[in-house]
């Protein structure tokens, strides 16, 4: 095989090698950092398009669908891979798009708010690439830490009490959360034998019944593990304090994070039972069903109850991965395609949001600098003070304020799922597949979940609208003496552009609906993964 | 022996547990780090125990593997040590903050009233 296929290695090897170099470079040197950093998120961009070329150029249906890379060339069952398949490099795309807005938004101010922002920055990237990538649960747990470790550095980026505090929380929990993990998966090694995700689905159909009950005991906790990542009820109420508290453009990287742990559901759910799987086949997907619903319900209630801009923004993070959650659960291929567009739409928009609430808050705070000390004092209640004292209204026209506001009104488009823009395309995509589970035009009957799954989607997106309509009322209108908040250009271009590229994502919903189409099917037809990984003459379904 | 190390998960687990549901940080800490001991002691015991037997095949060739022991689970146990420390020493600094920042020890940076 050519070059090409050590495009693999780069989502690792580039953050790696920038974020190291970053701690060489002085401090003061911040322009030097910031353009290293983006420059890095750039090429990360680049390879993960090329990357997503790569897997869609892939023949559907015949042969393997996705390629592997063993590292140092191992053998295969021996081997650390790292597998590319549709869905892992539409992630990576996902993630390197966040990354480039976020890192271009923190060079206005908060990349210099403390020291190694743009380190911990790459060593995140370099965390969740690899998480994205690997095709060996053990692997998957190193790149979880790494994330991790960097994203408790991120988040108490720029310090303050409430930072701090909340970050004690988000640091125990995941720290808890990561001991799960390890259960689970030595668990899962204990009884099967091996930690290869594609191995593992081999080996699986084989497994006698005492050891498949303590399989199923192994995927259960570490499918807890990562449901604490993704947030779903009752594991996430440390979520919306959490984003809250983090700075802007960190908060917008951490919708990544979420993902994350969907991401991993839906490509283990998937591989390891399928069909195929036997006795394990269709494990616990009704807990992610009805998990996802609650999510979703719990979610809607603090999106209609939130004060403050960030815990609204912290909320709709969670109405997304509940959402998607419940996707997973019902697994079908039409419904995964949606959510996999829904699953992009809505992380562009919710990191969009993060940013914008930003320079929202800016029109009422004078001193934006304050924030954390401010949060601090008045708890959740920082967008309920009236009164700015003596503000000199700046220019005539403001500007900034309207495209601010505008902004604002699209991001409750996308949010709530009304149409011109991607999110009403991603809403109607899954409710399309969750009401035809058998292709357009075929009847089918609908059980009475998926109707109450239906009925919570739109719910939690009218909920979405009345809570945006009220803030933005409250933030654009209701003042009678505006603050123009100084907005530099670095701030606004970045959330303009999440914006567009939601706008570019429902114009080209077509292509891009085929895409999440071929990635849905593609996790559907597990053997071709394995045969990617193992190479052929394993065949799955435990003929072996 | 399997006894013992039950015995001894269980017993780590528990205060762990314990420890981590207590409002102070530095309980906090501890029991964080106890449950990371009875969880590698878990990893370790997932190879099976085994006495006196080697992990890693010896010079002259290929041996026996049904007379060794798994190298797999002793390999991810120094993995997990490692990064169980690194993150409990990052949470531990944390802490100190929280400490210096709130002026007192509870995980909520206030006394309840």
């Amino acid at each position: 095989m050519d070059w090409t296929r050590h495009l693999l290695i780069v989502p690792i090897l580039l953050p790696l090698i920038t974020g190291a170099a970053l701690l060489l470079i002085d401090e003061l040197r911040h322009t030097l950092k910031a353009f290293l950093s983006i420059a890095s998120g750039v090429l990360l961009l680049v390879t993960a398009i090329a990357l997503m070329r790569l897997a869609d150029g892939v023949v559907d249906g015949g042969g393997a669908l996705s390629s592997s890379y063993a590292l140092a060339n191992w053998p295969a069952p021996f081997a650390i891979v790292l597998v590319l398949d549709r869905l892992s490099a539409l992630m990576l795309a996902l993630v390197s798009t966040l990354a480039v807005a976020a890192l271009v938004f923190s060079t206005a101010r908060w990349d210099r708010a403390g020291p190694h922002f743009h380190t911990l920055f790459q060593f995140m990237l370099m965390g969740l690439g690899g998480a994205f990538l690997t095709g060996d649960l053990f692997n998957l747990f190193v790149f979880f830490e790494v994330t991790l470790a960097a994203s408790y550095g991120l988040l108490l980026h720029g310090s303050g009490a409430f930072r701090v505090r909340a970050g004690l929380h988000y640091i125990a929990i995941n720290l808890a959360a990561s001991l799960l993990f390890l259960i689970g998966v030595s668990l899962i090694y204990g009884t099967a034998g091996t930690l290869n995700m594609a191995d593992l689905a081999v080996r699986l159909p084989g497994l006698s019944a005492e050891d498949r009950a303590l399989l199923h005991t192994g995927a259960a906790i570490l499918g807890i593990a990562f449901l604490v990542k993704a947030g779903m009820w009752p594991l996430c109420f440390w979520l919306p304090s959490a984003y809250m508290a983090a700075a802007a453009p960190v908060a917008a990287i951490f919708v990544v994070l979420t993902k994350v742990g969907t991401y991993v559901l839906l490509r283990l759910s998937l591989l390891l039972f399928a069909p195929e799987a036997g006795a394990t086949a269709g494990f616990g997907g009704t807990v992610l069903l009805w998990g996802g619903m609650a999510t979703i319900l719990f979610a809607t209630s603090g999106v209609l109850s939130s004060q403050a801009l960030g815990r609204l923004a912290g909320f709709s993070v969670l109405i997304s991965s509940g959402t998607l959650l419940a996707a997973v659960g019902i697994g079908n291929t039409a419904v995964v395609s949606g959510a996999l567009f829904y699953l992009v739409s809505s992380s562009l928009s919710v990191a969009a949001f993060f940013l914008l609430i930003e320079l929202v808050e800016r029109t009422r705070e004078p001193a934006a600098d304050v924030l954390s000390v401010t949060m601090e004092a008045y708890g959740d209640e920082t967008d309920e003070r009236e009164e700015h004292e003596d503000q000199e209204v700046g220019v005539t026209v403001p500007g900034a304020l309207a495209i601010l506001s505008v902004s604002f009104g699209c991001v409750a488009l996308l949010l709530a799922g009304l149409p011109p823009l991607s999110g009403f395309i991603a809403k109607f995509a899954m409710l399309t597949g969750l009401l035809n589970p058998d292709g357009l035009g075929s009847v089918a009957e609908i059980s009475g979940r998926i109707w109450l799954l239906v009925a919570v989607v739109i719910l939690s997106g009218l909920a979405t609208l009345v809570a945006m309509m009220r803030s933005g009322v409250r933030i654009f209108w209701a003042p009678l003496e505006e603050l123009v908040p100084r907005v530099v250009m670095v701030e606004v271009a970045p959330i303009v552009a999440l914006l567009a590229l939601c706008a570019v994502l429902a114009v080209w919903g077509g292509p891009m609906l085929s895409y999440t189409e071929a990635a849905a099917r593609s996790l559907h037809a597990p053997s071709s993964y394995i045969q990617s990984v193992l190479g052929t003459g394993h065949p799955p379904g435990g003929a072996r | 022996m399997e006894l013992t190390l039950a015995i001894a998960i269980g017993v780590l687990t528990g205060s762990g547990v314990w420890l981590v549901l207590r409002p102070r940080t530095y309980q906090l800490v501890i029991g964080l780090s106890l449950l990371a001991y009875a969880v590698n002691l878990f990893i370790f015991s997932m190879g099976r125990l085994r006495v006196g037997a080697a992990p890693v095949l010896g010079p002259g060739g290929a041996g026996d593997p049904a007379a060794l022991a798994d190298p797999v689970p002793q390999a991810l146990v120094l993995t997990a040590i490692v990064i169980g420390f690194a993150t409990t020493a990052l949470l531990l600094v944390v802490l100190l903050v929280a400490r210096g920042l709130t002026r007192n020890d509870h995980v909520d940076g206030r006394e309840p009233n």
